[in-house]
């Protein structure tokens, strides 16, 4: 046993290589993941559609022609036109914009607000926890896009309105009870673990033990509640702008494209199918990166 | 297991209680007018602002008015639409159509979602499973916006396989699409949790012990891991239930079924504030007593929560 | 006797004078993505109607892994039988198809696990998990079945059985649910009996208690026992002969009284060094040196050598050493038996 090489190996661990820490490993993971790399390819392309549409297209959303009804694809018009006359190419890339806007304006809202009642239940527990909890189902009473309808419509200006801000904030103050669940049970658990337990001995204040103990290693699972939010959030600005409680006016948005291209499907598909699969590509693209992500940080469901 | 249903009983008399306040509270708190905003955009005439503030008490305190509301709620008077109809008798008529609608979509939905589900485990790693992972990532990235009409479309008008609409006779063959479609909605969350669930179980010790005793793997699988398997999926049903009441304000839109959710997408439409509101009501009323259901269930599934 | 006992007596090949279960050079590996773990490599012995052998060995040494591939029961994939042969009254089980090996399992061959919470269905009654077996194996009805049942949980001493079996596993103790674990062993009345650590999570009093009673229900019905443990302490009252495990495979068989008074293989006597004697109180416990090999990488020549303090270089050497007849009814794999046993 003199050579040098089989002593090495003899000595290093089973399935050697130096240890690496849980967010190490799913990076690792996720390198290799094709799944992930395609719906990051995918977000990346339709956030630059939302924050630079000219660069797809030159044409002007708002600028429609009632001679060019339902006119097939022609010129830059890739996708043809749509019942009113405007170019259905540019009006699904310029939609974009909105349903991007909405989607992470909402998911942000219902992040802070689902990161806050969390960290309280999960750190405090006790009567906190319980006060809080029921307020998480009391909101969950509520079905989702039954509440949104409703509160939708109220929260919009009126006259005028485009109704962005009042969809986020319906959205936000909606959907943030699953969040806010994730982050309750991992603190919980984090709370539980040795290190936490010693910082605290070690006279660490609540404050400083939620943000550099415990949020940092309850952070994973939900930051992958949120990506799938917010394709879910995208998804329910599509329906409320299609049942007319979403998006209105000057403002364009797949859900509004969808509704006014379904009675003329027959006639012409392309204006309600392009948006249709803008917004399905766009939904796509974030559950499969949350699903990656997730399968990154819990490698057992694999 | 009585503590348990009386716990789960006290809290959601809390749940209920606070939910009708939320829905009250934004449908008429907080607003400069709440009959203008019950209305719509539309100009309020003298009388229909009297009727507005006798039915809803606008001229008393905001606990009271949350009294009337709850009590009207309760004993089943919804009032009347701005256009003069009984919203009670609009719900009542609509309802029938909506539970076969969503009946067949939570049959279809359930039957597919277990067995291709339990089939996916059991074969996990292998093509079917990566196969049916990916069409539920499909279903997963369809809204109903999309999937209703491009479904109409599809399979009802350009392929003529089912009646594009069902105004006219509701039957099982006129709601097969709609439910179909209103089923894409659920199936594939019910499917991931049963195949994960499954795949969890059948590492299970007592699957061992039921492979040691000479039972044959179809008896193994669908008598001792599925009954374990369904307790997580079990208690998706509730969350469905709002799945497919959201799902039904559009199916029932598309596909022309005048059931509950093509009467309130009227109401939002028209901005009929009193049908809005009262059909809502209705409908949280409704998830929340089938939450306890499923609740209950979950019990009588799970001997360990049964003795708690 | 039902069709499914009729059949079972025409297993091909069937030979009622061949031994009850004989084990040869059985290898199981896990084909898994970190390489592929050799847990059994090799084991050999040999059951007969009244007997107890114990497994011995370490924790990982490959005695579940064997037990469950004399059942059939293998998580596969990972596990793969890569070699050897299961004979049961001289039929080759693992040649068997699945259908006619299933009615071996419980019927002939039966077997009670370590922990028996998590071995039990949380959501059935006990009297349905015990029941299940008449209803599956011998097509009774509900009523029978469940009448067996009953008289099953009085014979492993449940109090109050007729009410007992409707309850569910979490309702029982530790002990009482070991009991209905060896109920449903023993339900078919099997010749062969595995038992996988069937004590190890119970209290010491009743770790007793359950001994006496798989002893005591062994010599009603003649059956021979397999009693699995890595705590040499348990078997010493019970068990006739032993075979010691080490990195999957026997490395040391023997009558249980020689083996406690003269080991022939380093490995049994370090064990034996470890336990700790009444005898000897206030002596210094000597734990094994070293860890057990990782099986994915097992040591070439003798798997012990990197822990043995009689190894010399013919250890390092494969092939692995044979098993040396060291006596009538002895075995012991190593190549320096004979310094070991002090002669
Ligand atoms: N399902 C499995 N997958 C992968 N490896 C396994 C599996 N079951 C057992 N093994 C391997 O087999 C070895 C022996 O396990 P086991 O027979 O359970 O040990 P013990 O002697 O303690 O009962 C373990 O160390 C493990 O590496
Ligand atoms: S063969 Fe060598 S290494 Fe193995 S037990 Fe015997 S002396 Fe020790
Ligand atoms: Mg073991």
């Amino acid at each position: 046993m003199s050579d040098p090489n089989l002593i090495a190996m003899a000595e290093a661990p089973a399935g050697s290589g130096r240890p690496r820490s849980l967010a190490g490993d799913a990076w690792h993971d996720l390198r290799r993941n094709k799944i992930f790399w395609a719906s990051s390819v995918l977000v990346l392309v339709v956030l630059l559609m939302a924050l630079a549409p000219s660069l797809f297209t030159s044409a002007d959303p708002a600028a429609c022609a009632l001679s060019n009804k339902h006119k097939g694809p022609a010129g830059g018009a890739l996708f043809g036109y749509d019942f009113q006359g405007c170019d259905v190419f540019a009006r699904t890339v310029h939609g974009t914009r909105n349903s991007i806007e909405v989607g992470f304006l909402s998911t942000l809202l219902a992040g802070v607000i689902g990161l806050c009642f969390g960290l309280a239940a999960g750190y405090y527990g006790g009567a906190v926890d319980a006060v809080l909890s029921r307020g998480i189902d009391i909101v969950l009473g509520i079905p989702f896009l039954l509440g949104a309808v409703v509160f939708s419509g109220r929260l919009s200006a009126g006259e005028g309105d485009d109704g962005v801000t009042a969809v986020t904030l319906t959205l936000g103050l909606l959907a943030w009870t699953s969040a806010a669940r994730v982050m309750r049970s991992s603190v919980v658990s984090a709370k539980s673990q040795d290190y936490v337990a010693a910082a605290r001995m070690l006279g660490a204040g609540p404050l400083r033990l939620m943000f550099r103990h415990i949020l940092p290693n309850s952070i994973a699972p939900f930051i992958v509640v949120l990506t799938l939010m917010l394709g879910a959030n995208i998804a329910a600005e599509a329906t409320l702008s299609y049942l007319g409680v979403g998006l209105k006016g000057e403002a364009i948005s797949w859900g509004v494209q969808i509704a006014d291209a379904q009675g003329q499907a027959r006639v012409a598909a392309g204006p309600l199918v392009w948006p249709s699969v803008f917004l399905a590509a766009t939904v796509l693209a974030f559950i499969m990166l949350g699903d990656a992500v997730r399968d990154a940080f819990d490698p057992k469901l694999r | 297991m009585f503590r348990y249903i009386v716990r789960r009983l006290l809290q959601m008399i809390l749940t209920f209680f606070g939910a009708t306040f939320v829905v009250f509270a934004l449908m008429f708190a907080n607003q400069d007018d709440p009959i203008q905003a019950l209305a719509g955009e539309k100009p309020v005439s003298a009388s229909l602002r009297a009727a507005l503030t006798e039915r809803y008490h606008l001229d008393e305190g905001f606990l009271s008015q949350y009294w009337y509301y709850m009590s009207n709620l309760l004993t089943g008077d919804l009032g009347v639409t701005l256009t003069g109809r009984d919203i009670s008798a609009l719900l009542a008529e609509a309802w029938p159509r909506t539970l076969q609608l969503s009946l067949m979509a939570i049959v279809l939905a359930a039957v597919l979602a277990v067995t291709a589900g339990v089939w996916s485990a059991i074969r996990r790693g292998g093509a079917l499973d990566n196969g049916i992972l990916a069409f539920t990532l499909l279903l997963l990235a369809m809204p109903i916006v999309v999937l209703a009409p491009v479904a109409q479309l599809v399979f009802g008008m350009e392929l003529g396989w089912f009646p594009a609409t069902a105004s006219r006779e509701i039957s099982f063959y006129t709601l097969m699409l709609p439910a179909i479609v209103l089923a894409t909605t659920v199936v594939a969350t019910q499917l991931r949790v049963t195949r994960t669930s499954v795949v969890e179980n059948l590492r299970a010790d007592y699957v061992r012990t039921a492979r040691a005793k000479g039972l044959t793997p179809r008896r193994v699988t669908w008598v001792h891991v599925l009954r374990n398997s369904l307790i997580p999926v079990i208690t998706l049903i509730g969350v469905d239930l709002g799945t497919l009441m959201s799902g039904a304000l559009v199916t029932e839109e598309v596909f022309n079924i005048p059931g509950v959710g093509f009467n309130l997408a009227r109401g939002i439409r028209n901005e009929d504030g009193p049908l809005v509101v009262g059909f809502v009501s209705i409908l949280v009323i409704v998830f929340l007593v089938v939450n306890l259901i499923v609740d209950l269930l979950y019990a009588a599934l799970d001997p360990r929560i049964r003795y708690e | 006797m039902t069709d499914i006992q009729a059949s079972m007596d025409v297993l091909p090949g069937l030979d009622p004078r061949a031994p009850l279960l004989q084990i040869n050079d059985l290898h199981v590996e896990f084909r898994t993505r970190d390489g592929v773990a050799k847990a059994v490599n090799g084991a050999s012995f040999r059951l007969s109607p009244g007997e107890t052998l114990a497994i011995l060995g370490e924790s990982g040494c490959g005695k579940s892994v064997t037990a469950q591939a004399i059942m059939g029961i293998l998580e596969s994939p990972p596990g793969h039988i890569t070699r050897g042969e299961v004979r049961y009254r001289g039929v080759d089980l693992l040649k068997l198809p699945e259908h006619e090996r299933r009615k071996v399992r419980a019927n002939k061959i039966a077997m009670i696990f370590q922990d028996a919470l998590s071995a039990l269905n949380p959501v059935y009654t006990v009297g349905f998990q015990l029941a299940e077996l008449f209803r599956a194996h011998r097509g009774m009805s509900r009523a029978d079945a469940k009448n067996r049942a009953i008289g099953l949980l009085d014979q492993v001493r449940i109090p109050a059985a007729r009410a007992r079996i409707n309850d569910y596993p979490h309702q029982f103790s530790g002990g009482m649910r070991q009991r209905v674990m060896i109920a449903m062993a023993l339900a078919l009345d099997p010749e062969v009996l595995i038992a996988d650590e069937p004590t190890t999570a119970l209290d010491v009093t009743v770790q007793a208690q359950i001994m006496s009673l798989l002893a005591e229900l062994q010599r009603q019905r003649n059956m021979g026992l397999i009693l699995i443990t890595h705590d040499m302490g348990v078997v010493a009252d019970v068990a006739d002969r032993i075979s010691v495990m080490y990195a999957g495979r026997v490395i040391e068989e023997a009558p249980v009284y020689d083996i406690y008074a003269r080991p022939a293989h380093p490995y049994t006597r370090a064990l034996l060094e470890s336990i700790p004697r009444l005898d000897l109180k206030g002596h210094q416990l000597t734990a094994i040196r070293g860890l057990p090999p990782v099986l994915t990488d097992i040591p070439s020549g003798c798997a012990f050598n990197p822990r043995c303090r009689y190894a010399k270089d013919p250890c390092l050497q494969d092939p692995p050493p044979p098993a040396y007849a060291i006596a009538p009814h002895r075995t012991a794999r190593c190549h320096f038996f004979r310094e070991v046993l002090g002669e």
